[in-house]
């Protein structure tokens, strides 16, 4: 009787999971970027393909070479470093150097999450720091944008892309300038519909609106994000332009213009909502997306580049750690 | 996310408590079984600690025979209860015996004799009706009863009873959530015998001095609440609540703030506030002790899950052995990797099938690769769906990573892991498969250890 038995295990409870995983969650990510990352090749063609496929190898070859020899195949597995490369090179402009997208995608993963300790451990998002380090070493290369071009221009690719590493690129044919460059330089507004649809300058998958939000939305509906921080982000930087537009609509932006132009959409949706370097608590996410929507419009308005996404998150990111001390929930059964 | 998609009492979802986790219930394999009677076996084993508090203490000798009901261990000390013989039969061992965890307890084993009616004797008790007993001899009553809490917890309920002269209970909550997946052995209590869970209610309202009854039912359980609803008469001050089915319904402080909406103060008990719970299990019990003399010798429990053959709400004798349940559904399927005792959420692995169904065993359940296997472990990446899980609203993902470094100190002082009564929601909620509820249980040890050791 007793040989019949088969061997029982004994892990406890719980048995029963829900069905979310982590690599699982991170797929859900891909799928929400991949029609930015379309619009990205149908505008910038053969070089914004260059360019994702350059990030994308710094960031995973960077991970691969970091990691113990053993637990490479699990880390590589959780696919996050390649999703890091990715989001690195959509913030990138279309004729820059595909060596310093691979320097930015290898500074990303070492500086950005290695160095921490890996996934789940750092304090600033990796892709931001990547960039940030890019636009401090080559400020001109990561400032100096291509217009947007259409299907039938998918093979011309800009010959700065083809740069010898540690040169820097011709711009010659190279001189169009962003919806915000406009706003900040001339006071000139974009329409909305071209940012609506996307064929204007500017970083290779930020510029179509559209397609970040169906991106966006669907990240929300799935539960991946959460929908606070989005939330918090647009109230307040449209609370903030509409005011600051009603002060003085020739100078300033309206805030539809803020929401939809620039890194604004990209950076909500896909990196101030990385769960990693946000705040847990739903009261700390608030606090987190106001934080950014006030500063991004006040490095707009007031600094000297006419982008304030990057360095709204990552000082928010910088806040996170304190921002969890003071947030933490109230327990049941306890006072405040 | 909670508090923006579970505004439970706007869409008429039942009353609730806040955050808690929706597993699938799993209850369809039971729950329109009646409850049948497990044939007499012929061995049985009595541990003598099955409740929590000071283990009973054996009257009888090995060789004594005993009748089915008959008292064969009485209590030692208040937080203790009696336990009686659920068969007759012969004392053949007082020994350790295999408990269901695997150790060996003190056990009185009974040989059960083929050839008796197995018709148990009555209890007597020194009043004839429960109408007349003052509140001292109801609970001298129940504590010879060997009743204790048949939710799983196994808490002598006399004890419960024992309320301090300063306090007065005014409300009896009567807990028919069952909010654990796959066990439905509640449920079918509530179908087929309603007016058992009335009149115990009815008895121990008065007993108490209470006010009020409230009967909590999870909405899943529709038939469960129409029969209590029709077997309620206009004399008894009996309300039947329906309530969310979200996981952990079914634990005193969220049952208590789901129907009371009162928030219980952490390190108070329920009667802190007035308010006396107990399962319905435990209901019905002193129904049957009281309306019929009968101790707490059998009970009710719900063999289920993809590991078994013919799932089924069994009314089992305590002191069964697990193989010989098990048996009578079918035995246990060749894929099944893991046995539990209670529900899939917060029960216990069962090391050995030889070891007996207890007063606390709420349901076997049988589980198989589907449920037991685990990706791998990935690194937090403080995604926050433990914290919407966690009904104490705890922070979960900070005291896994602390329970991994072995900060039990902080773990208490600053995010109060000993308030955690380890219902498993963060764990079910978690997507990097984080054993955060075993991390909990490591430090909440360590930190009563440390405390013992202190003293």
């Amino acid at each position: 009787m007793k040989n019949k038995d088969p061997r029982l295990l004994l892990q406890s409870a719980p048995l029963l999971r829900q069905e979310l995983t982590t690599p699982a969650a991170m797929k859900d990510v891909w799928i929400a970027l991949l029609p930015a990352s379309c619009a990205a090749l149908w505008f910038f063609g053969l070089s914004a393909l260059l360019i994702l496929s350059v990030s994308i190898a710094g960031a995973v070859l960077t991970e691969w070479v970091f990691t113990d020899k053993e637990k490479r195949r699990f880390a590589l597995s959780d696919t996050s470093a390649g999703l890091t490369g990715l989001l690195l090179g959509l913030t990138l402009p279309p004729g820059l150097p595909l060596w310093m997208a691979f320097l930015g995608g290898a500074v990303s993963i070492g500086l950005g999450k290695v160095i921490w300790g890996g996934l789940g451990t750092n304090i600033f998002n990796p892709a931001l720091l990547g960039r940030a380090f890019l636009l401090g070493t080559f400020p001109i290369a990561m400032t100096t944008w291509g217009a947007a071009g259409g299907p039938g221009e998918f093979f011309q690719i800009h010959s700065s892309n083809l740069a010898l590493p540690f040169m820097q690129g011709q711009y010659d044919a190279l001189s169009a300038a962003t919806p915000l460059g406009l706003m900040k330089f001339e006071h000139q507004s974009t329409a909305l519909g071209a940012l609506f649809m996307g064929n204007t300058a500017g970083s290779i998958g930020e510029t179509s609106s559209l397609l970040l939000l169906l991106g966006g939305i669907f990240l929300l509906l799935r539960r991946s994000i959460d929908w606070r921080i989005p939330a918090a982000i647009f109230l307040t930087a449209a609370l903030f332009s509409l005011i600051m537009f009603i002060s003085n609509g020739d100078v300033y932006p309206s805030p539809l213009f803020t929401l939809f132009s620039g890194g604004l959409l990209l950076g909500t949706f896909f990196m101030a909502t990385d769960p990693v370097t946000s705040p847990l608590t739903p009261k700390g996410c608030w606090i987190f997306g106001i934080g950014i929507g006030f500063l991004v419009v006040l490095i707009r308005l007031y600094g000297g580049l006419p982008e304030g996404m990057l360095y709204a998150i990552l000082l928010m990111n910088a806040a996170t750690p304190l921002i969890d001390r003071y947030t933490q929930p109230r327990i049941f059964g306890r006072k405040g | 996310m909670s508090n923006f998609f579970s505004l439970g009492r706007l869409f008429s979802l039942g009353n609730s408590f806040s955050h808690g986790v929706h597993p699938r219930h799993h209850k369809e394999q039971t729950e329109n079984l009646p409850i049948q009677r497990v044939p007499f076996v012929s061995r049985y084993i009595m541990p003598l600690g099955q409740h929590i508090g000071v283990p009973a203490e054996p009257i009888v000798k090995v060789g004594d025979v005993v009748q089915r009901g008959e008292l064969i261990a009485r209590p030692k000390g208040f937080i203790s209860t009696a336990l009686h013989s659920p068969v007759t039969g012969k004392i053949s061992d007082i020994g350790m015996h295999r408990y269901v965890d695997g150790s060996f307890k003190m056990a009185i084993e009974i040989a059960a004799d083929p050839y008796a009616t197995q018709q148990f004797i009555k209890i007597q008790t020194n009043s004839t009706n429960v109408r007349d007993m003052d509140i001292a001899e109801f609970i001298d009553a129940v504590q010879m009863s060997g009743i204790v809490g048949m939710g799983g917890a196994a808490f002598p309920s006399h004890v419960k009873y024992a309320i301090p002269d300063e306090q007065q209970i005014t409300d009896l909550l009567v807990n028919g959530a069952e909010c654990e997946p796959y066990l439905t052995n509640d449920h079918r209590l509530m179908v087929e015998r309603p007016e058992a869970v009335l009149r115990g209610s009815e008895i121990l309202r008065r007993q108490l001095g209470a006010d009020r009854v409230a009967i909590g039912v999870e909405k899943n359980k529709p038939e469960s609440i129409t029969q209590l609803k029709k077997y309620l008469t206009t004399d008894m001050a009996i309300d039947i609540v329906p309530l969310e089915v979200k996981y952990p319904q079914g634990a005193e402080k969220m049952l208590i703030k789901s129907i009371y909406n009162k928030e219980l103060p952490a390190g108070k008990l329920p009667r802190d506030i007035g308010i006396a719970v107990n399962n319905v299990g435990t209901i019905v019990a002193l129904a049957d002790y009281f309306d019929h003399g009968m101790p707490l010798i059998e009970r009710i429990v719900t063999l289920a899950g993809p590991g078994v053959h013919e799932p089924a709400n069994l009314i089992v004798p305590i002191g069964t052995p697990i193989r010989d349940v098990l048996d009578f559904a079918g035995g246990l399927k060749e894929q099944t990797r893991e046995v539990i005792s209670g529900g899939p959420m917060m029960g216990t692995p069962i090391a050995d099938l030889d070891a007996p169904i207890l007063k606390g065993t709420s349901g076997i359940l049988a589980f198989t690769e589907n449920e037991t296997s685990r990706p791998r472990e990935y690194p937090c990446i403080r995604c926050a769906r433990c914290l919407e899980a966690c009904p104490y609203f705890l922070n979960p993902s900070r005291l896994a990573l602390l329970g991994k470094a072995r900060l039990f100190t902080e773990m208490q002082d600053k995010y109060h892991v000993m308030d955690c009564v380890e219902c498993g929601a963060c764990t079910y909620a978690c997507p990097s498969n984080i054993p955060i509820v075993q991390h909990i249980r490591t430090a909440k040890d360590n930190l009563r250890n440390r405390k013992a050791e202190s003293h």
